[in-house]
């Protein structure tokens, strides 16, 4: 028998099979919800920031292997990284870290990205209307 | 539990049957049916036998009976070959919007070439109204096709009454029955068909072969030049092991079909009632009875039908869905979106098909599995589900 095709990298079927940080999480810092136009996914990512830092990250996502594993991964690579470093994680940084992904799912990591940059903006948002008030 | 296969429209083993018939022609009998000599003649009369066999299975002569590699050459040669056989009656096709692949985009084709086509719409079951095709119909008209039964949801089309407008309006009429044959009878005569695609791996025959019928008299261009194999009508050496195979594989369905489809009809409604009772927001995709008897096809609310799929390859079930994830083209599913399936639901759609090998057994195990899959899935994703909106 001819092994050793599949869709998927082994790393990108652990996170899906095994997702980790998956479910929500109680009152966060930042919660970014983003859905994907082309396909249909729906990611919601949590984050908890304590002194600039990403302390905690949490994800529900409606979507494929693709889409679940990228979620999962991006939780576990803001965990413990300072806001701003957290910026600047790429959908080729969350892809790369998987192991990569087929060409036709690279825009299922474009999701997690997003969905980091709206829980961090959405951060931002709140700290500063707790400070002006 | 062993492998649990439910992706029998996608394709079928090969039965132990058909490639006991197959194997000789390998070796022991290779011959090119084209040579004169006793060797190639050997092959030719194992040719024309398996000819006869798939002729007399659908009520045709075996002279309307044309190989092909494929059921997707079928569908290209008769779209393709009616069209550039009747160019100077005529350049309008009409289709159905839930045909095959291989016949849209053949068309698709067409019409870069300056051929018009109109798109029959269907109802929510991924039914075609043959009122529609009166209202279609053009002095240009050259064709109009209309599959037996639809590969995704499983609907039976209105061929006879389709067939019939046609036939009034004095147009040649294709059906692509690939997902029927062997499964309920096909009659080209009852079916009023000029054009019949076929293929052998959906019934337990061998893959890389298939058939068009065309209608004794009736304009076809051929796709294939360079030899004079099935009369003139598609060149190239005979797939000699596989036409045998899927005279074999017409032979068995033959004397099984029968009751086959019967065992088939009661897994299938078990399935799906099983589907609808364990899992809340799920609704049945397709006609709930004028449905092919291996089909089940439902959408699961909040989740993505990759990911279903996935899950249920871990607990060593295959299944296929039609969510725009698992698309190239990232596009749902075009016969869910036909039949006005929300994007969102087409994203949590499920085929299952059944067949020959599966058993109660099959059903029951799928039955416990799934719900836990969908519930795992489920607590994962942002939306909530609520009873109400299944429907």
């Amino acid at each position: 028998m001819v092994e050793g095709y599949a869709l998927y990298s082994e790393k990108v079927m652990d996170h899906f099979r095994n997702p980790r940080n998956a479910g929500g999480m109680e009152n966060p810092d930042g919660t970014g919800h983003v859905g994907n136009p082309i396909c249909g996914d729906i990611m919601e990512l949590y984050i908890r920031v304590d002194k600039g830092i990403i302390t905690d990250a949490r994800f529900k996502t409606l979507g494929c292997g693709a889409a679940i594993a990228t979620s999962s991964m991006v939780t576990e690579m803001v965990k413990g990284m300072a806001i701003e470093k957290a910026l600047q994680i790429s959908n080729k940084a969350v892809a790369e870290a998987l192991g990569g992904l087929p060409s036709v799912k690279m825009h299922c990591s474009m999701l997690a990205e997003e969905a980091l940059k709206a829980a961090i903006d959405d951060y931002f948002t709140k700290s500063v209307h707790i400070n002006t008030a | 539990m062993e492998q649990v296969y439910l992706d029998y429209a996608a394709t079928s083993p090969t039965h132990p049957q058909v490639i006991k018939a197959m194997q000789p022609y390998y070796f022991a009998l290779f011959g090119n049916p084209s040579s004169i000599h006793a060797c190639g003649q050997q092959s030719r009369a194992a040719i024309e036998e398996a000819r006869s066999k798939i002729a007399a299975f659908i009520g045709a002569d075996s002279e309307e009976i044309v190989f092909t590699s494929s059921g997707t050459e079928a569908n290209n040669f008769a779209l393709k070959g009616t069209a550039w056989a009747n160019r100077k009656k005529g350049n309008h096709i009409i289709i159905s919007a839930i045909e095959h692949h291989a016949s849209l985009e053949s068309c698709k084709f067409l019409e870069k070439q300056g051929f018009d086509i109109s798109y029959l719409p269907v109802d929510g079951f991924g039914m075609v109204n043959p009122e529609s095709v009166i209202e279609e119909l053009r002095p240009e008209t050259v064709l109009v096709s209309v599959m037996h039964a639809n590969n995704e949801v499983g609907t039976l089309q209105p061929v006879v009454e389709i067939s019939a407008i046609a036939r009034k309006a004095g147009v040649c009429f294709h059906s692509d029955a690939v997902q029927t044959l062997g499964q309920i009878p096909v009659d080209v005569g009852r079916l009023g068909v000029d054009f019949l695609s076929m293929s052998a791996h959906k019934l337990y025959g061998p893959k890389g072969v298939g058939a068009l019928y065309i209608r004794k008299g009736t304009r076809i261009s051929p796709l294939l030049h360079g030899g004079s194999q099935e009369r003139g009508m598609r060149a190239s050496t005979e797939n000699l092991p596989g036409i045998v195979g899927f005279g074999a594989a017409v032979e068995i369905a033959e004397s099984e079909m029968e009751q086959e489809s019967r065992r088939l009809c009661q897994l299938r409604d078990r399935l799906i009632r099983g589907i609808l009772d364990s899992i809340e927001g799920v609704r049945l995709n397709g006609h709930p009875v004028a449905r092919l008897p291996n089909n089940v096809n439902v959408s699961i609310r909040c989740v993505e039908g990759e990911a279903v799929v996935l899950n249920l390859d871990f607990e060593g079930i295959c299944a296929s869905t039609g969510s725009a994830c698992t698309s190239s083209s990232l596009e749902p599913s075009h016969v869910l979106s036909a039949m006005g399936l929300s994007h969102e639901m087409a994203h949590g759609s499920l085929r299952l098909s059944l067949g020959k090998w599966t058993t109660l057994a099959h059903i029951e195990h799928f039955l416990q599995v799934l719900p836990g899959t969908v519930s795992r899935l489920r607590a994962m994703s942002p939306l909530v589900i609520t009873g109400k909106e299944a429907d």
